[in-house]
């Protein structure tokens, strides 16, 4: 009696393993983090793309100011083909692109910029990439919606032409 | 308290090496614990992608600034979430990690104790 | 060509099945002899597979990249010993060589169980063929190694650089030798309850697959080992990642069978015990293969995450699972209750304790692998389980173990006295000091080292006393004990002098520690057939003036394009030094990373000496307890 309720109670077990490990197959092991969290904006002094002078965070995001910072490198294939988007975005007037160029070197990513177009109003320069990791950044490219000196909308990854009509949609 | 504190001021000032060593050590160490988050399953220490270079600075310009192990962990895991972090957290979501197998080693014994006798 | 062969014969093979197992539930009831046709035809089958498999190596070394296999994971210049290995180094290949080895252990078996019961052997050939054709049809329909591609491609995609290493190479078949020899173990355990053959002749039959199983599972795990430690350049040899996880806990299961089964052999109790564990061995090795292949699993070990084939195997483990506990229900009589009872210091007590930490230690890795997965699933909270959690839980609880280790093999069967206590005072109270001492030196927790390194060196001393007390009886064991004294040495004083640095260096500049320094004197570029390698020199310094030249390599493979970094590893009996050199985007520093890892070598030469202990009782029964 004794040993069949064990059985049972195994039999039980292994069912529910059987049915979490089933569930389990459908998820992504790759981590993809919450991109609608309302953060604030870290604060940072970094040095502009153009010269060695220091920017510092606060000078930048005024408040009633869409902003959409756009973090890429030169070295970074992806961060060529969202390019066209960002060039888009430009267009409109009512957001502005700050780009973080990321562990990169003036050379290449100004000839970068000069073929294919600047899109950004500010640039400042992330050396080590210490900074991005302050934004809670993966890597490049990544890009964060910003108003109000809030995150409101985090892209992971090269921005799509969707991701496009989503940001016009949320600045209207 | 002050006493220790002076005297760790004085032993910063006379050994800037020794400190250093200690710095690198606590480095290590908490980059051994954290999850490379671009990785398959490797910590930010093992790791050389561009992203553990950039965290392990980070980690380093922090333990510089004066800040704690524990208060590095707690300001990436407000940034990252709690799947950086190779510890576990003790808390609701993690009871059944941390007890069960000090459960199964009870009951194991139990088992075994029950199976013994004593008398010669 | 041969890829369509290969492809027929895993046909054929599959269709042999069907042959094996009709003659077997014939032969069931009507004679006392086991019927020679199903021994020819088990061979048959397995001599299938084996065409297939030297289709496919075949295929490989031809660079046939009509067959999609080869396509993706060969190229023409890739040296022919890795296009070989490159047959086993991805998905389809490994499962056909899981395949290969299943039929050739029925095989053996057939041939070296003739002493045993006649029902017996065919109801294990039917238990191993249940699992043999699971394998047949997750192959051939989930994973086939012989698609055909059109048109054919004119060149491969290569195989993944860091898996071109010879200790790679021969890594699956030694581990999968282990896995699938659980496979035995769990059907002849099936066999041996629905036959009511669980007897002390069971014991010693099976005895002989388990140490075997255990030997290759043991080598299989320490070339996985080495492998990460040369190759991956972490400077690390167990990372607590879920796929060594996945290998380490049939390891445990395994090696708690190996001491339940003596105790069955000698006595006939245990019995449900060992039952248990011969299911839960190959469960958990199945479990590895589902955790591993299906991708659930955040790991170092990317194989092509493909759902379909999770499913598949999850499904079979479970059917396996629960056909096994339908078994055990309905067959298996615990009738060894009267001698159930044991005196609290005797030699099976000691045995006992050791499957219990061996339990708990299984339970920590199990528990610490798939809750991440439960969690996740339950309520989408998403945490990491890695080595802190393994350390915390594992090395308080292994003092005890160590101690009853060093105890146990000395204690008599049904009672026993403390023998040797004298001696036992005086080991434990030198190792007390001797670990004192060291662990004095450093600025490292002292309580918690200095009696993990105490219980350490007492295994040590006493096992190496046994070697002159003893000689030759009991050998083995005392090898395989003394092994494993070294091994946790040496694991930790690996961890407690290890010295490490990482840091960025641009040619030309120097790192100061207060024990080394680092000069990175220049690079050079040479150009090799398949990668082009750029060759740091570093010069490092140390406090007596000693100097060691160390060139660890950046290798830019042209097949596929990756970057590699080979590690620069300079071994002697005492310590490793260990350097990497890492490109860093667009800096002109490189990322290096310095390691000074004593006693190193050790620990592979310990993990030998248990393998060793291991195979001189399989071979020598002259040497056993």
């Amino acid at each position: 009696m004794k040993s069949k309720f064990i059985s049972l109670i195994l039999i039980l077990i292994f069912i529910i393993t059987f049915l979490i490990f089933y569930k389990g197959l459908k998820n992504s092991n790759i981590y993809t983090p919450n991109t609608n969290l309302e953060k604030e904006v870290p604060s940072f002094e970094l040095k502009s793309f153009e010269n060695d002078s220091i920017i510092i965070s606060e000078k930048i995001f005024e408040n009633n100011n869409y902003y959409f910072m756009n973090i890429w490198a030169s070295w970074c294939i992806p961060c060529k083909v969202e390019h066209e988007f960002l060039m888009k975005l430009k267009n409109n007037e009512k957001i502005k692109l700050i780009g973080l160029n990321y562990k990169d070197n003036f050379k290449n990513a100004s000839s970068f910029l000069n073929d294919l177009g600047n899109p950004y109003d500010l640039i400042v320069s992330d050396r080590d990439g210490t900074a991005s990791i302050e934004w809670g950044a993966y890597g490049v490219p990544e890009s964060f919606l910003i108003f109000q000196s809030k995150i409101i909308k985090r892209f992971i990854g090269p921005i799509k032409n969707e991701d496009l009509l989503e940001i016009q949609k949320l600045i209207r | 308290m002050k006493f220790i504190y002076t005297f760790l001021i004085v032993i910063n000032i006379l050994n800037f090496n020794l400190l250093k060593a200690d710095e690198i050590k606590t480095e290590n160490e908490i980059a051994k614990n954290l999850r490379c988050l671009i990785c398959q399953g490797q910590s930010v220490y093992d790791s050389d992608s561009e992203f553990a270079i950039s965290l392990k600075l980070v980690i380093k310009n922090k333990i510089q600034q004066g800040m704690s192990e524990e208060e590095i962990y707690s300001f990436l895991k407000m940034k990252y979430g709690e799947w950086i972090l190779y510890d576990p957290v003790f808390n609701k979501n993690t009871y059944f990690l941390w007890l069960l197998p000090i459960l199964i080693f009870l009951v194991g014994g139990a088992i075994i104790t029950r199976k013994f006798y004593y008398k010669k | 060509m041969a890829s369509l062969i290969g492809s027929y014969s895993l046909s054929f093979g599959l269709f042999f099945s069907v042959f094996i197992i009709f003659f077997s539930v014939r032969n069931l009831r009507d004679t006392k002899i086991l019927d020679k046709k199903i021994i020819s035809f088990t061979f048959t089958q397995f001599f299938f597979v084996v065409t297939s498999f030297f289709g496919l190596i075949i295929s490989f070394i031809n660079s046939d990249f009509s067959n999609e296999t080869v396509f993706n994971h060969s190229h023409t210049t890739k040296p022919l010993f890795y296009k070989i290995s490159g047959t086993w180094g991805n998905h389809e290949g490994s499962l056909l060589l899981w395949l290969l080895v299943l039929t050739l252990f029925i095989s053996i078996f057939l041939i070296k169980s003739s002493q045993q019961p006649k029902n017996y052997r065919i109801f294990t050939l039917l238990f191993q063929q249940i699992i043999i054709i699971g394998f047949f049809i997750f192959l051939i329909k989930t994973s086939s190694p012989f698609n055909y591609l059109f048109p054919t491609p004119n060149e491969g995609l290569g195989l993944n650089p860091i898996l071109q290493d010879p200790a790679l190479a021969i890594h699956p078949p030694i581990l999968y030798l282990g896995y699938v020899g659980s496979s035995i173990i769990f059907s002849s355990a099936l066999a041996a309850m629905v036959t009511s053959h669980v007897s002390k002749e069971w014991a010693k039959h099976i005895k002989q697959w388990v140490l075997a199983s255990w030997v290759f599972l043991t080598l299989g795990i320490l070339l996985g080992s080495i492998w990460a430690y040369y190759e991956l350049g972490w400077g690390g040899f167990w990372f607590w990642d879920p796929v060594e996880n996945v290998s380490l806990m049939p390891w445990f299961a395994l090696t708690t069978l190996l001491h339940c089964i003596i105790v069955l052999e000698k006595k006939k109790i245990l019995t449900s015990w060992a039952m248990i564990l011969s299911i839960a061995t190959f469960a958990l090795s199945m479990s590895g293969t589902f955790l591993v292949r299906s991708g659930i699993l955040n790991s170092v070990h990317t194989f092509a995450n493909d759902p379909e084939r999770g499913l598949f195997i999850l499904i079979f483990l479970f059917t396996l699972i629960f056909l096994s506990i339908f078994i055990f229900i309905f067959f298996h009589s615990g009738k060894d209750k009267k001698e159930n009872n044991f005196f609290w210091l005797s030699k099976e007590t000691s045995i006992l304790v050791n499957n219990w930490f061996m339990m708990y230690f299984l339970s920590v890795v199990l528990i610490g692998t798939i809750y991440p997965i439960f969690l996740e699933v339950i309520t989408t909270n998403k945490i990491s389980v890695g080595p802190p959690f393994y350390n915390k839980l594992i090395l308080p609880f292994l003092i005890p173990f160590l101690i009853a280790m060093a105890i146990g093999p000395n204690l008599n069967w049904v009672k026993s006295d403390f023998k040797d206590k004298f001696y036992m005072m005086i080991f434990f109270t030198i190792s007390f000091l001797l670990s004192a001492l060291i662990i004095k030196q450093f600025d490292i927790n002292f309580l918690v080292n200095t009696i993990l390194v105490t219980s350490a060196f007492f295994l040590f001393f006493s096992t190496l006393r046994e070697f002159f007390v003893k000689r030759f009886k009991n050998l083995s064991q005392n090898i395989a004990h003394f092994g494993f004294s070294l091994l946790i040495l040496s694991i930790l004083f690996n961890n407690i002098f290890s010295n490490e640095v990482i840091t960025n260096l641009k040619i030309g500049e120097t790192f100061k520690t207060e024990k080394f320094t680092i000069n990175f004197e220049n690079i050079d570029q040479e150009d090799e057939k398949n990668f082009k390698a750029i060759i740091g020199k570093f010069n490092i310094q140390y406090l007596d003036g000693s100097s060691d030249i160390l060139n660890p390599e950046l290798r830019i493979y042209n097949q596929p394009n990756i970057i590699t970094s080979e590690a620069d590893i300079k071994t002697n009996l005492f310590t490793d030094k260990f350097m990497t050199m890492n490109y860093v985007q667009n800096q002109e520093y490189f990322n290096i990373r310095y390691q000074v890892k004593p006693f190193m070598i050790w620990i592979w030469i310990s993990v030998l000496l248990i393998t060793f202990g291991g195979s001189l009782s399989f071979f020598n029964k002259r040497y056993e307890i």
